[in-house]
């Protein structure tokens, strides 16, 4: 029976990690994430679960912490926003080069500078790079279903990689909405006991766990890595039909909304999606064909599934809440561009930077966005290719 | 504690294999070895590692010097990443995922680079948090790995590449950071300062107590570097004997937060004594410069006074 | 899935490397002779030995094996040639000779 409840994505996603009651988390303040730590410390201090919490003097230590422990052959996990996550860097590295299987809940919060606790995604968009697979929600409710995926997926025998379940700051994090959750049992048994072939604390079978590698071994490990990477789209997909059995909810690698005969799409990751497939509800109304893909799975990228899913669109508009720095867009921007020019699908890209720090994206700006592309197509209108919204001017 | 004498302690089996890249000569892994065999044979171990000589030269993939579990992760984080692997065997004992008569002690070997400097806010943190390890320096007064740049611990007029002596510049200009009585001060369980005598049985008492004493435990071990000190590779134990006996590397522990003087010179000797030995301090010998080692002197009997206090001496 | 070395080389196509690179396995550092590296090399007078053992902990590279609270003839295979252990012995048991021998 599935426990109707209202929680923020916080409460969510801590309600998850009591549900799963992993072996171990270290973990560090820094808002918006610093509910779950606080939650999860609750949890502890009731009797709740008896996860291990260290309560470390950095995120840095935080996911050297994690790597340790998940090394040891312990199931672990942190939470952590903005500069949190861009101080673990080099552990971000090294958890997924490693082939640790532990988790990170990263709620998205932009970087420094200047300092400003709202949302984008510039803290996960840094992260891009970093080995991990990365799971973006929508709201409360995809927070705690793709938590309750996340192990599974990690662990699996075809990945062994970190795994990073984003959330929206504030905008999911800290608002309250209906949520379906799943009962204790049923999530126990979804997830399953930890059990890692070789680990530190395996008696009598040592193991030595990161090397120093000449160059004549670390090319193919790294390429042993990406592989990894690849791998964990099937093993995604395979988890999530799982969940669509004890569930009911279904998740692909991105979500298709009113896309199949769509003329422009918007593609988006986060919150932001409610709000431009409300757009589209309304542009429906008024007969415009007009859809959303949302994006779920940022890493490992769904380059090719994208590109098809785009193909019998006259346009689509990439909507980034991050800047890249690189004059060229943002870093969906460049990845989907790649993607269409690889597959093939020579359509209408643009290239909108919205919501940066917290900035609001409202249905009146996604609707202006689909209403810029079909003035783009129908009327030859010429749109600046890479641009921001609601930047004043 | 156990049978201290070399006949017995050297019957154990070596956790620390041959076929290791550490330079010949080197003082890292003769302290490595002795603080392993403190380890009861019969427990096991996993063995951390901040980045610096010692881990590069000891896990080249695939070759690991080491019989127990091995976990090198960064170079300011081995504090840190030795905690999360404690915790983890508290989690899998409480949860009976590990055999009951299992016993694992957590040692995490750092060079004072990755201790004193680039990994102090991680070591503080697990020395804080008082995890159930181990945390051994093996001090060799400067960033060896890289090719011997200052460090904290360096000591007063040292000439090092980033500290060069010249024509301007008489070396490191700074005295080094007592990090041993820092740790102490975090209030952990146990703190001895050690470094290699001819029966070793000062590291031996030490390293058995750090390991089995519960709660968070400091070693810092002095470690002399051939290359980087400038000496020949056969004098290591002369250098250690002179660093004891000036005073230099007083040898002391702090069990519970008492203060104990583990061995004190009948005579101390001048710190020339343990200058001369090394190329590193050459110049401090040049004509003129003899108020330099008067200011190394002074400095050395300022904390040896200040050390006999602590220790109600 | 216990680690066999001798399997792993620079030929090694990647998909057949440990995970992570992690070695599953104790001390497989032994495969590695440094006792190339040697410029000077000691020589064992057994019969000038006490078994002091004063030896046997000064070696960075373990090189003097203890049987019984006896020491053994040197690891060749590892030796460095660093001249440490001839240095504290009391009883000139140990020299050190230029070269490889």
């Amino acid at each position: 029976m599935a426990i109707k409840e209202r929680m923020s994505g916080n409460e969510a996603v801590a309600f998850a990690i009591r549900q799963v009651n992993p072996d171990v988390m270290p973990a560090f303040p820094i808002t918006p994430s610093t509910e779950i730590p606080q939650m999860v410390s609750t949890y502890i201090a009731n009797g709740e679960i008896d996860t291990e919490f260290i309560p470390v003097e950095s995120e840095h230590s935080s996911m050297s912490a994690v790597i340790g422990a998940e090394a040891a052959g312990a199931r672990s996990l942190t939470a952590t926003s903005s500069a949190g996550l861009a101080l673990m860097w080099e552990e971000l590295l090294l958890a997924a080069s490693n082939r640790l299987p532990c988790a990170l809940t990263l709620v998205n919060r932009t970087l420094s500078g200047p300092i400003n606790i709202n949302c984008d995604h510039s803290d996960g968009m840094g992260a891009r790079d970093t080995g991990w697979i990365q799971i973006y929600a929508e709201n409360n409710q995809e927070a705690y279903d793709n938590f309750i995926q996340a192990y599974p997926i990690a662990e699996d025998p075809r990945v062994h990689l970190p795994i990073m379940i984003c959330q929206d700051g504030f905008i999911t994090s800290h608002a309250v909405e209906n949520i379906e959750l799943l009962e204790d049992e049923i999530v126990k048994d979804f997830v399953g006991e930890y059990q890692p072939e070789e680990f530190l604390l395996n008696p009598g079978k040592p193991v030595s766990v990161g090397p120093y590698s000449v160059s004549n071994y670390a090319m193919e490990a790294k390429k042993n890595q990406e592989d990894a990477l690849e791998r964990s789209s099937e093993v995604i997909l395979e988890v999530a039909k799982k969940f669509a059995a004890v569930s009911g909810r279904e998740y692909g690698l991105f979500e298709e909304y009113r896309t199949e005969d769509a003329d422009y799409i918007i593609l988006i990751m986060g919150s932001a999606a409610g709000t431009a497939k409300e757009a589209v509800d309304e542009l429906r109304e008024q007969g415009k064909k007009v859809g959303v893909l949302k994006l779920r799975v940022f890493r490992p990228f769904p380059a090719k599934e994208i590109a098809q899913a785009l193909k019998g669109c006259k346009a689509v508009a990439v909507l980034d809440r991050c800047e890249s720095y690189n004059g060229n867009g943002g870093p969906l921007g460049s990845e989907v561009t790649a993607a269409l020019f690889r597959e093939k699908v020579m359509i209408e890209a643009v290239n909108y930077i919205y919501g940066l720090a917290g900035r609001d994206f409202t249905v009146s700006d996604a609707t202006g966005v689909f209403q810029e592309l079909e003035d783009m197509v129908e009327q030859g209108k010429e749109v600046e290719q890479y641009q921001y919204i609601r930047l004043r001017k | 504690m156990s049978d201290l004498s070399l006949k017995t302690i050297m019957n154990k089996p070596e956790r620390l294999a041959p076929g290791h890249r550490m330079c010949a000569g080197c003082g890292a892994t003769i302290a490595v070895r002795a603080v392993l065999r403190a380890l009861h044979e019969g427990d096991q171990a996993v063995i951390g590692n901040a980045t610096g000589c010692l881990e590069v030269s000891s896990f080249m993939y695939p070759y690991t010097s080491w019989e127990d579990s091995y976990i090198h992760n960064a170079f300011e984080n081995a504090g840190a990443t030795l905690s999360g692997v404690e915790t983890a065997y508290k989690a899998l004992k409480k949860r009976g995922k590990l055999p009951e008569d299992v016993t694992y002690k957590f040692i995490t070997f750092g060079g004072d680079g990755g201790t004193y400097d680039i990994g102090f806010q991680s070591l503080s943190g697990a020395m804080e948090r008082n995890h159930d390890m181990v945390y051994v320096c093996y001090d060799n007064g400067a960033y060896m790995n890289t090719g011997i740049q200052r460090s904290s611990a360096t000591p007063m007029y040292a000439d090092t590449t980033t500290t060069p002596v010249g024509s301007d510049s008489n070396g490191k200009m700074q005295n080094r950071k007592d990090l041993a009585s820092i740790i102490a001060d975090h209030d952990v369980p146990y703190v001895g300062q050690t470094t290699f005598t001819n029966n070793f049985m000062d590291l031996h008492r030490k390293a058995e107590k750090a390991i089995y004493t519960e709660g968070a435990a400091f070693l810092n071990v002095m470690a002399p570097c051939p290359r980087g000190w400038r000496y020949d590779t056969p004098d290591i134990m002369n250098i250690c004997k002179l660093a004891v006996e000036t005073c230099y590397w007083p040898m002391f522990e702090v069990d519970h937060g008492k203060w104990i003087l583990t061995y004190e010179p009948k005579k101390k000797l001048p710190i020339e004594d343990f200058l001369r030995a090394q190329g590193r301090f050459k110049h401090l010998f040049k004509p003129g410069n003899e108020d330099l080692i008067q200011q190394f002197q002074d400095e050395v009997d300022r904390r040896w006074e200040d050390l006999l206090y602590k220790c109600n001496r | 899935m216990r680690t066999d070395i001798t399997k792993i080389d620079e030929k090694t196509p990647h998909q057949e490397l440990t995970e992570g690179l992690m070695v599953f396995a104790g001390g497989t550092s032994k495969l590695f002779n440094t006792g190339e590296w040697r410029t000077n090399t000691p020589i064992y007078y057994k019969d000038k030995c006490k078994q002091c053992l004063l030896c046997t902990p000064v070696c960075p590279d373990g090189c003097i094996p203890v049987k019984n609270s006896q020491r053994q003839e040197f690891d060749m295979d590892h030796c460095k040639g660093c001249g440490i252990c001839a240095a504290v012995c009391p009883f000139g048991a140990i020299e050190m000779k230029e070269g490889q021998q």
